[in-house]
């Protein structure tokens, strides 16, 4: 069954790639998505059995991949709470996607092609999370990365969605960077690259005494190493989801079809590097230097994001920053070792995230393909079930419930507990997360109000030809829309207790390790009510100012900005990442190589060498040809000089005596 | 298996091509194409003989099989071949790409066609026999004799700078080899034989191994190319014809590698050892150095010959890491480059059979009209950045394990080359294919026809296959490998117990 999970996506990324043109769109729509709704629904089987069942682990070797000496690599399938949980989002998420996406690509001519390399992430998705070592890991982690290529440069004949491709796939390549360095530093370590054995050792490889590796010249004990091995993973993590200095991508990424940014740039493959930093929560658990760095990170990216959220106009992009800001959270969770938390937070984040961006297509299929969100509102009326699936989605993302009780939309249920966790957490950067994400609660409340407020309600800023084409949106869009709704809704009240409550340990069976000093799932239990009531009152507040702004007095935003033109550019271009960027490394690198091209091939090597050599000859030789003149006594001067010089050499040597 | 002599056969089946080649008269469309043909049917059916090689391989042998000796000139040398885990497999490979640069020439090559596939035949039976060759002499005489074809090639048939970059070509590779024809008469008269088992297990003097191993070493180095020797490679391969840079880049840069395990790793270990760290930086340089100068490329070919030497990078670097990840790594990234980058000159070559130019900016939006070539090109592109599930990632991969375990520090600069790979890669790949079509002069060219097609198909096909099922390689490779790392490993510590020996006298 669990091979049948991971695989039938590949066999319909299959049919659709290699046939796709001779069995048709329909066909291939049909077969993929049916495939992959099997495979969903087998998914819930998995995770009724081992996540809420009492069934053990499942691991199992597949194929010999890689072995050489003492490194052994199988392609193989490991199915734990961990990997249920996310064979669940993955694939429910998925088969949504693709139904939705009947409907959304319909005038598009290269649907097959669309549908293939949909089913192609899911499968490489898939590979990640079932992975039991490092290395397949890495083999989906890059899978999802060409297939996010791919589906980024969908529209290939738009230049600014190449670019977007491009930069995704370069961007997470520094990432990998990180994470093969990773990769390699636990083989180093641990002699082993499959989880098992890492776990296994970890314990004993961090407390032994004696030199485990040397890194750059430096001997490190096993703590040490650990913690450069764990740094260097999470930098993997970093790329893949979008943290805060390789964030750059993400927003760019808007540029493929909304059902991709649903399905990839929210719910899935960003949460890769969550998913990641929690699987490995062994080797994580034991270094107390990298979860402060991971809270660090996520901290500085859930408010950064939400900063520049709030003055997108382009409806995508709100939702893109969003995404990086809610990522920022989970990496805050992890960080304060409430794995399980952080993980709830990527389970819930699936359902309300993948909700929106699918809103967001209805609504941009709605009128006109337009995103910019000061062309819009007043669509309310005119597009009632988008209307109403996309306000459960904002009160989840703003965490909408009742204070103080465990009654709430997903979003209330597992932000709220990040928070807490935030402020007991024992780190060095656990208080300045805690602020951070009680202020981007706020902005996060701020701009999801606004983006509703400008897209709904107000008077209709789209042209009259746009309005009267605005329709609601076939079935096969909106009923996946409200079967994500439940999921908005209910995720968070319906798993709670196993996630983080009292079925904890009965729930995740040890897939998530917590050293035996970790609390903190206790403690938080008994922070002060004002801080269970931070995150409420910034989501009434930030509700609040953007009704002000955006629904009583539509002309303050504007007047605002202006007076804060500094800041608000700032903001707009998005800290100015991007630029910095630019200078930094495009175009730096860019002329490095030219510089090295012309200069050191050019000049240097070839001057010095091949090039260099040749010309000399030439200026040998053309002088040697001179003396060739033709004159008899020319050539009898010479000889005479010869003859002279060899008399005078042998009178010196001596050679004339005797 | 060795009773019929197939490693001898393998080698000069070709030249019996050649001959009926010269029986061909007239030099009429007729003439060409029986020629074609002939060249075809010999390629094909030296293929399907060597995979009997395979066949009749052992794995569990480290040493050399399928051996075939006999006395020449006198005693001094001796026509001995055989093959074992780290040679066997470039046979095939060899015997492997020919087939399809007969059938890249098809229609590319139109004036002196009998001439130019008696030239590729020629030049793949030396191919075979360097990788054959047990003799250091007859080593010597197929590795410089290839250099004759191949400079033919390249000056006959190349493009509009061909007499300068077959020049280059010919004197960089040969500079070094006249160092390695010094080394190999020294060697004689120090060990009285030049017979590679026998040198194997020779001790050569710890001062004489570092001499020896720099002129072996200035001959692999050219032939690989290292860096700074590389800038022959960028102007051969841009000037020769499809199919010289398909068996430039498939097969003679692997004669470098191929060289550095047979010679300079088992015969000269001391100076292998010593000259490592100088090893590691030439790699790194070139992996860093020529991802960056390819990413300023305006021509295809320049940008693909410049990634070659960033790979070939990877494949020292994994060579002189001296483990058996790296090892391993290595000779498989050599394979997989050979089956990759081959088909990357191939993808090339279509687009210039139809537009006779080699120019970045004269393409764009091909996946328009040429949806089948866009998804091969893609598939080549992902492999030569090294993406997991194609046989670019399994050496890469496991060259960086080795250099991690060797030194972190050349792990770390090595890896800078997987972002730049992708970077020049996919800007190659975005400026070519994708894109919207608005050159006229590009509207009319048509997709992939069936002979490209059949050029193409088998290798997409292995190219994914040892990605994601590597072992029939490493199971051939691993043997001999042990082997020759045990060795060096025994040779190393009896070196350094003779510094401390005679250390200990002097005291």
């Amino acid at each position: 069954m669990y091979s049948a999970i991971v695989f039938l996506p590949l066999i319909g990324f299959l049919i659709a790639g290699l046939f796709g043109r001779a069995i048709g769109s329909k066909a291939s729509e049909y077969i993929t998505s049916g495939l992959l709704i099997v495979s969903a629904i087998l998914s819930w089987v998995a995770f009724a059995q081992i996540g809420l069942g009492s069934s053990e682990m499942v691991q199992y070797d597949l194929l010999r991949w890689i072995n050489s000496g003492d490194l052994e690599i199988n392609w193989s399938i490991r199915v734990d709470t961990l990997t249920a949980v996310m064979l669940v989002v993955v694939n429910s998420v998925s088969a949504l996607v693709h139904v939705y996406s009947i409907g959304y690509m319909h005038h598009d001519p290269d649907r097959p092609r669309f549908f293939a390399y949909l089913s192609l992430f899911t499968f490489a998705m898939l590979m990640l999370v079932t992975s039991d070592n490092l290395v397949q890991m890495f083999f989906g982690w890059e899978g999802v990365g060409l297939a996010s290529y791919l589906l980024i440069g969908f529209w290939y004949k738009k230049p600014s969605a190449n670019a977007a491709a491009m930069k995704a796939f370069v961007v997470n390549r520094v990432g990998d960077f990180g994470f093969s360095l990773g990769i390699f530093g636990c083989f180093v370590i641990f002699g082993a690259v499959d989880l098992p054995t890492i776990f296994a050792n970890a314990q004993s490889v961090s407390q032994g005494e004696g030199e485990v590796m040397t890194f750059l010249g430096y001997q490190l004990n096993g703590e040490v190493a650990v913690t450069v091995v764990c740094l260097l993973l999470f930098m993997g993590a970093m790329g893949k989801s979008a943290q805060f200095l390789l964030h750059t991508w993400l927003p760019d990424a808007m540029e493929g079809p909304t059902p991709v940014s649903a399905l990839i740039h929210a719910a899935t493959m960003v949460t890769a590097g969550v998913f990641m930093v929690a699987r490995l929560s062994p080797i994580f658990e034991l270094s107390h230097v990298a979860l402060t760095v991971v809270t660090l990170f996520g901290a500085t990216t859930a408010i950064f994001a939400a900063t520049v959220g709030c003055v997108q106009n382009d409806i995508k992009r709100v939702i893109a920053y969003s995404t990086c800001s809610q990522l920022g959270y989970m990496f805050v969770a992890l960080g304060v070792g409430a794995y399980s938390i952080g993980v709830f937070h990527l389970f819930t984040h699936a359902f309300f995230k993948a909700l929106l961006f699918l809103c967001a297509g209805s609504v941009i299929h709605a009128v006109s393909d337009e995103q910019d969100m000061r062309k819009m509102g007043g669509l309310r009326k005119h597009i009632p079930v988008t209307y109403w699936t996309m306000m459960i989605g904002t009160l989840a993302l703003t965490g909408f419930g009742i204070p103080l009780t465990y009654i709430g939309t997903a979003g209330f249920i597992s932000k709220d507990a990040i928070i807490e966790a935030a402020y007991v957490g024992h780190n060095a950067f656990a208080s300045y997360a805690f602020w951070m994400t009680v202020a981007a609660a706020f902005l996060t409340s701020f701009y999801s109000w606004r983006l509703t407020f400008m897209t709904f309600h107000g008077k209709p800023r789209a042209s009259a030809d746009v309005m009267s084409h605005v329709h609601e949106s076939p079935w096969v869009m909106t009923v996946p829309l409200l079967l994500l709704s439940v999921g908005a809704l209910f995720a968070g009240m319906a798993f709670k207790a196993n996630f983080f409550g009292e079925a904890y340990d009965a729930f995740w069976k040890g897939s998530l390790f917590v050293s035996s000093e970790n609390h903190i799932l206790h403690e938080m239990h008994h922070v002060p009510v004002w801080v269970r009531l931070s995150p409420f009152v910034m989501m009434a507040s930030g509700f609040l100012l953007a009704w002000q702004f955006y629904l009583r007095k539509p002309e303050m935003p504007k007047a605002l900005a202006a007076r804060h033109d500094a800041l608000y550019r700032f903001l707009l271009n998005k800290w100015y990442f991007d630029e910095l960027y630019d200078i930094l490394f495009v175009r730096s690198s860019m002329w490095l190589g030219r510089f090295l091209w012309k200069r050191g091939d050019g000049t240097v090597i070839d001057g010095m060498g091949p090039d260099g050599v040749a010309a000399r000859v030439q200026d040998v030789t053309a002088r040697v040809i001179r003396l060739q003149s033709g004159y008899i006594y020319h050539y009898a001067f010479a000889m005479l000089i010869g003859v002279a010089f060899f008399v005078t050499l042998s009178m010196f040597s001596g050679g004339g005596a005797q | 298996m060795s009773d019929w002599s197939i490693l001898s056969i393998t080698t000069f089946l070709p030249l019996v091509g050649v001959l009926f080649i010269l029986l061909v008269r007239g030099d009429d469309e007729e003439a060409k194409k029986n020629i074609r043909r002939v060249a075809l049917i010999t390629t094909c059916f030296t293929f399907v003989i060597s995979l009997f090689i395979w066949g009749g391989f052992t794995y569990e042998n480290p040493g050399f099989q399928m051996v075939e000796k006999y006395e020449w000139l006198g005693g001094a040398f001796s026509y001995h071949m055989g093959v074992d885990g780290i040679s066997m497999l470039f046979v095939i490979l060899t015997t492997f790409l020919m087939p399809f640069c007969i059938l890249a020439s098809w229609n590319s090559i139109q004036n002196r066609v009998k001439e130019y596939m008696i030239a590729f035949l020629v030049l793949e039976t030396l191919m075979i026999g360097v990788f054959c060759a047990l003799d250091l002499v007859l080593f010597y005489i197929f590795f410089e004799a290839g250099l004759i074809p191949m400079f033919l090639i390249i000056g006959v048939w190349g493009g509009a700078r061909r007499v300068y970059a077959s020049y280059k070509f010919f004197l960089y590779t040969l500079l070094g080899s006249v160092l390695m024809l010094i080394a190999i008469m020294s060697m004689y008269w120090q060990a009285g034989t030049l017979d590679i088992p026998q040198l194997m297990q020779h001790d050569f003097p710890a001062s004489m191994q570092t001499w020896l191993w720099l002129a072996f070493f200035a001959s692999f180095a050219v032939k690989m190319p290292m860096w700074p020797v590389h800038t022959w490679l960028p102007d051969a391969h841009v000037e020769a014809p499809t199919a010289g840079s398909v068996i430039l880049a498939g097969i003679l840069l692997k004669m470098g590698g191929y060289g550095f395990l047979r010679f300079s790793l088992p015969m000269f270990p001391l100076a292998s050892e010593m000259f490592a760290p100088f090893v590691f930086t030439l790699s790194v340089v070139a992996i860093v150095y020529t991802s960056l100068v390819a990413l300023a490329q305006e021509d295809i070919k320049k940008l693909i010959a410049y990634s070659s030497v960033a790979h070939m990078g990877y494949v020292t670097m994994g060579i002189f890491a001296m483990n058996e990840q790296g090892i391993q790594g290595a000779l498989f990234q050599m394979l997989s480059h050979g089956i990759v980058s081959a088909a990357l000159f191939l993808c090339v070559g279509v687009i210039y059979d139809r537009m006779h130019t080699r120019q970045i900016s004269a393409y764009g939006g091909l996946v328009n009209i040429m949806p089948k070539y866009a998804v091969a090109f893609m598939i080549f592109t992902m492999a030569n950045v090294g993406l997991p599930g194609t046989s670019g990632f399994v050496g890469e991969f496991l060259t960086l394990v080795g250099a991690f375990r060797a030194n972190t520090w050349v792990a770390l600069f090595a890896t800078l080359g997987v972002i730049l790979s992708a970077a020049y890669a996919l800007y190659l790949y975005r400026r070519v294919v994708f894109g919207a079509l608005e050159k006229e002069s590009l509207k009319a060219m048509l997709d992939l026809n069936a002979r490209e097609k059949v050029i193409l198909i088998p290798l997409i096909i292995l190219t994914i296959f040892f990605g994601v099922y590597p072992a029939p390689v490493f199971d051939v490779t691993q043997a001999s490998v042990d082997a020759l790392i045990t060795n060096y490993q025994t040779a190393i510590e009896l070196g350094t117990k003779a510094v401390v020996d005679t250390a200990g006298l002097s005291h």
